[in-house]
Formats: C-alpha cells, sequence, structure tokens
C-alpha cells in the first residue's frame, strides 16, 4: 500500500492541474464569499427569490452561511479533482502501467481513495479559507465576523471535513464513470442543475417532502452545519452526524460500484 | 548474470463478442533468446500480451510466467518489464515524473529514473512534458518504463513502430544484449517482417488468434523457397520455358522471378532454347512469402472447417 500510495500523490503532484484548480477555487470561493457577505449583510429577501420569507438574519447565522460557501456551492472542484484522478488513467490509457505496476485493483482504488481525502482536506482548506477571507470585510463592517465563536470555528473544521469527502465521492464516481467527459458532464449537470431543482422540486410533491435532506448536496452541508439554503429559510437538513453517514454512503456506495463494475472489466 | 523466466502459454482462449481474438494459443518463450511474436494485424498478439500481463482475464487456459500467473508475481514490474502502446502518458507529465510515477513499485529511487533516461537516450529530454514528445521518444519512453525495474522479463509491443534507423539498430543491439549477456526472456511483437530477420533468434507466428508456426529463425527461413531473377529482352520465350518446366514464373519490373528452380537450370534450359540472358541470379526466398504462406495456410483450413 504504502508504494500504491506514494504512486498516487506524485502521479497528483506532477501534472499542473492540482494548483490550477486550486487557485481557481480560492478565486471563485473569495468572489462567492464577498458577494454573498454582501448580499446577506444588506439584503437578505434577495437571496430566495421570493421562496422564503426572512426578514434580517443574525450576524452569525450570516457569518456561518459564508464561511460554509465552500460546501454550498464550491463543492464540485474536489469533486472533479477526485474523478479526474481515475478518469485521466482510462482517457490517456496511463491505466495500463497502473495496473502492470499493482495487479490488485481494488488496491490502485484504495490509494486513490486515501489520496483523494488527503487532497480533498487541502481543497477544503483553500475553498474555506477563501470564503472566510472574500466575506471577512463586509462581515467586519456589519456584525463581526464571529471566528472567535467556538460553533464557528466546529463549522469551519466541518466544512474542511465535507469537502475532503467530495473529493473521495469523485475517485467512486469517476471510477463508475470511466469516460472522462461523460464523468465532467454528469457532475457538473448533477450539483448545478439536477439537484438544485430536486432540492426544492421535491419539496413540492408531498410524498417526497423530506427525500431532499439525502440528496448528497443536502448531506454535505448538513456535515458542514450551515448552509445558503437552510440559512435563507428555504429548506431544512439533516443533523450533523445523519448527515456525514449520508455522505459517507455515497463515497462507499460510488466506489464499491466502481470496483466491481468497472474495474473487474478487461483492460484492452 | 541473472535468468530470465520461461513464459508457457497454453490453450489460452479469449473472446470479444462474436470474435475469437485468441484461439487455444499454445506457446513456450525461453530465456537467452530474442523471441519474435509475429501475424498480422488482428491475429491477436496485443489480446496474448495483455491476458499474460493480467490486464485482461482469459475465457480460459493460462499464460504463466515461471510457472506464476503475473498477479500472483510479488513485485511484478521487477519480475517483468511491459511496454504495450507508445501512447499511455500523461501529456502533461514530464518523462522523468512519469517514471517517478511507477519508481515506488519498481523500487526505484529518483536515480535510478535517471538511469533508465539516459540508457533508452532521453537524458536530455527528461524534464520536458511527454505532450510533446515525438512517437520514436514515446517508445522510448514506454521501454524505459518497463525497464525500471531491471527485470529478467521484458515483453514489447510492436517497440520499434516510430523509431528512427538508428533507434531501430540500437534497439536491436540491446535486446539481444539483455537476453544473450543477461539471460533475459525477451519477447517482442512484431507485423514488420524485415525488422525481424536481422534481430531475433526464435521466432512464433499466429494468424487469427491460433498458433502457426513456432520455430528458431533458421528454421523458419529454411522453409522459404528461393527464387531464381531473369533479366532478358526475350521474356515470352520465358515465361513459356517456365511453363514447359513447371517453374512458378511472376514479373518483376522488367525481370522475372522464377520459382522452383536453380540459376544452373535455368541457365542451362535459356542456352539449349536460345535465348538471350543480360542477367541471371538466385535471390533468397523472404520472410515476407514463408509469411504470408503460413498465415494463409491457416485461412484456407478455415474455409474448409467452415465448408465440411
Amino acid at each position: 500500500m504504502r508504494n500504491a500510495l506514494r504512486s498516487e500523490v506524485r502521479k497528483v503532484l506532477t501534472t499542473r492541474m492540482w494548483w490550477l484548480l486550486g487557485i481557481l477555487l480560492f478565486g471563485y470561493l473569495a468572489f462567492l464569499g464577498g458577494v454573498m457577505a454582501f448580499s446577506l449583510t444588506h439584503d437578505p429577501a434577495s437571496m430566495t427569490g421570493g421562496l422564503a420569507t426572512i426578514t434580517v438574519l443574525d450576524g452569525k447565522t450570516v457569518a456561518r452561511t459564508v464561511y460554509t460557501l465552500a460546501v454550498s456551492l464550491g463543492y464540485v472542484f474536489p469533486l472533479i479533482i477526485g474523478a479526474l484522478s481515475m478518469t485521466g488513467e482510462f482517457r490517456h490509457e496511463t491505466i495500463t502501467p497502473t495496473l502492470l505496476a499493482e495487479p490488485r485493483r481494488g488496491l490502485v482504488l484504495g490509494a486513490k481513495l486515501m489520496v483523494a481525502s488527503a487532497l480533498g482536506i487541502v481543497y477544503g482548506v483553500i475553498g474555506t479559507a477563501a470564503a472566510v477571507l472574500g466575506g471577512l470585510p463586509f462581515l467586519l463592517a456589519n456584525d463581526g465576523a464571529y471566528l472567535g465563536d467556538g460553533g464557528v470555528q466546529t463549522d469551519l473544521v466541518f466544512s474542511v471535513l465535507a469537502m475532503a469527502i467530495w473529493c473521495v465521492i469523485g475517485v467512486g464516481l469517476g471510477t463508475l464513470l470511466p469516460n472522462q467527459i461523460a464523468s465532467v458532464v454528469v457532475i457538473l449537470a448533477f450539483t448545478q442543475f439536477v439537484e438544485p431543482i430536486l432540492r426544492i422540486g421535491l419539496v413540492a410533491i408531498d410524498p417526497l417532502v423530506g427525500a431532499q435532506k439525502f440528496l448528497p448536496g443536502a448531506a454535505a452541508e448538513a456535515l458542514a452545519g450551515s448552509s445558503l439554503y437552510s440559512s435563507t429559510g428555504m429548506l431544512g437538513l439533516l443533523d450533523r452526524g445523519p448527515g456525514a453517514l449520508v455522505l459517507l454512503a455515497y463515497a462507499a456506495a460510488f466506489a464499491l460500484l466502481g470496483r466491481y463494475v468497472t474495474l473487474r472489466r478487461d483492460i484492452s | 548474470m541473472t535468468s530470465g523466466a520461461t513464459l508457457e502459454i497454453s490453450g489460452l482462449t479469449k473472446s470479444f463478442g462474436a470474435v475469437r481474438a485468441v484461439d487455444g494459443l499454445d506457446m513456450v518463450v525461453r530465456p537467452g533468446v530474442v523471441t519474435a511474436f509475429l501475424g498480422p494485424n488482428g491475429a491477436g498478439k496485443t489480446t496474448t500480451f495483455r491476458m499474460l500481463l493480467g490486464l485482461v482475464a482469459p475465457d480460459s487456459g493460462t499464460a504463466l510466467i515461471g510457472g506464476r500467473r503475473y498477479a500472483e508475481l510479488p513485485h511484478p514490474t521487477t519480475v517483468v518489464g511491459a511496454a504495450l502502446e507508445s501512447s499511455s502518458f500523461q501529456p502533461g507529465r514530464s518523462a522523468r515524473d512519469h517514471l517517478r510515477a511507477y519508481a515506488p513499485f519498481a523500487g526505484a529511487d529518483d536515480r535510478r529514473c535517471d538511469e533508465v533516461l539516459a540508457q533508452v537516450g532521453l537524458a536530455e529530454s527528461a524534464r520536458r512534458r511527454v505532450g510533446g514528445f515525438s512517437m520514436g521518444m514515446r517508445q522510448r519512453l514506454a521501454l524505459a518504463t518497463a525497464l525500471l525495474g531491471d527485470p529478467h522479463v521484458l515483453v514489447l509491443d510492436e517497440p520499434a513502430n516510430g523509431l528512427d534507423p538508428e533507434g531501430i539498430v540500437w534497439l536491436r543491439t540491446f535486446l539481444r544484449h539483455l537476453a544473450h549477456d543477461r539471460g533475459c526472456t525477451v519477447l517482442v511483437s512484431s507485423h514488420v517482417l524485415g525488422e525481424v530477420q536481422a534481430s531475433v533468434d526464435d521466432v512464433v507466428v499466429i494468424a487469427r488468434g491460433r498458433l502457426v508456426h513456432e520455430s528458431s529463425l533458421e528454421d523458419l527461413v529454411a522453409l522459404s523457397t528461393p527464387r531464381v531473377r531473369v533479366a532478358s529482352p526475350e521474356r515470352p520465350g520465358f515465361v513459356e520455358l517456365a511453363g514447359r518446366h513447371g517453374w512458378e514464373a511472376e514479373a518483376d519490373g522488367n525481370e522475372l522471378l522464377f520459382s522452383g528452380a536453380t540459376p544452373a537450370e535455368v541457365g542451362a534450359a535459356a542456352h539449349r532454347a536460345g535465348l538471350e540472358i543480360h542477367g541471371l541470379a538466385e535471390e533468397g526466398g523472404s520472410l515476407e512469402d514463408v509469411f504470408l504462406r503460413l498465415t494463409a495456410q491457416l485461412e484456407d483450413d478455415r474455409v474448409q472447417e467452415g465448408s465440411s
């Protein structure tokens, strides 16, 4: 396993992808952090498009919402990075030398999952820090940053953790869908379109109310402890513990499916 | 002196859908010699390699390296060095980093990576990204990857593809050195037969996934029929002469090629017939012809099987 881990770490660090996406993630979330902090401190109702009636959020809720933006809106980055670690192998046919070096396919996948969890923490820190830094000027000008608050600090830690699990989910998803273009399209479509619509749409269907809490994005926000959707009063979330379990269940399910569907096949 | 392992393939079979890519293949590759694995495109060479290396699961039969399946080898890249395609690289990674990504499995440090890069003539391009590499450079890098773990068995799929003539000569010399001086097992596939004539000891020929010939190169060459080349202004006369003696005649530009005769027989017959000769020479039978005959034979068998 040590060899496989070293190999995977080297694969990540020897192309430009990891730091290019890191910079992009930082810029994106610093921008979002600023925009959201500004909006929520000035006109929170504008955030919901009239779906929920809220007047003014208290300063701490605003801070928590802004600080966990990485999980609400930036999780596509670790998800894609995770997926690329496997789809890239198929796209460039490096899966051949990879499996020649380590024929135990489950072990190769295991190493990728472990490296992804570490890499996900790095992206979690980058994304969370960017959201904090972007929002800070507006929060300080309003009701304070609440960075010394224990609850807020817990949110920050779990926000990083949720990003790490997203990266792990990405590896599983990429294994299940080794076609890189298909994988990226599915990720973009699901995260930017399908899940947001389902989360709002399921609320409107009586027998399915509550199901939206089990969608992966919602579970990740539950783990982080706060969300743009919930704090603006649109949707409810699971508690942190169940949220973590749901998110981990997605990670395990994709990884297992990938192992026994894609990685059982002939490599030719 | 290291010693390579014997490769034993028996009853190996694999179908992809309705296509039987490898069909009950039996072959043995011994250490200490360079063995060519020949066959036309689609003969099943690459599929055989992939089964030997554990990438493709056979429907039946076994492919063993020193008595073990590839997946059972503890550190496979230190036992078997394989190069299957020249395109298995992430284009954004440098040649050196490509090797470093696989080095941990081969027990190779960074110095070893530089060493094999120098060995294949890529020292100067070590830190360039592979995306800008030519086909020949990719072949060299694929070979470097195979050599990383200092294996005693080399399995190379069309390694000369895209190499310049100088590179081909180098590869030849290098593979012969590994086999003859170090006792390695070297199996090299090819569909370019001329390449093989100068560089291998043993020959395995497959077609349609089946073994059609397995021998030393000399024995294969002995199967070829020598021909007589004749230059003459009196072509019709010679064609008629060939007909009378039962020789096969074939036009080659302005000259004629006869098979089934010696130069002495052709010369004597021409003399008796009063035919003018400008040139008369014996030509070794080309390996190409033997190869085509061997592989065509199988096609014929197939047709007969199908009709009976």
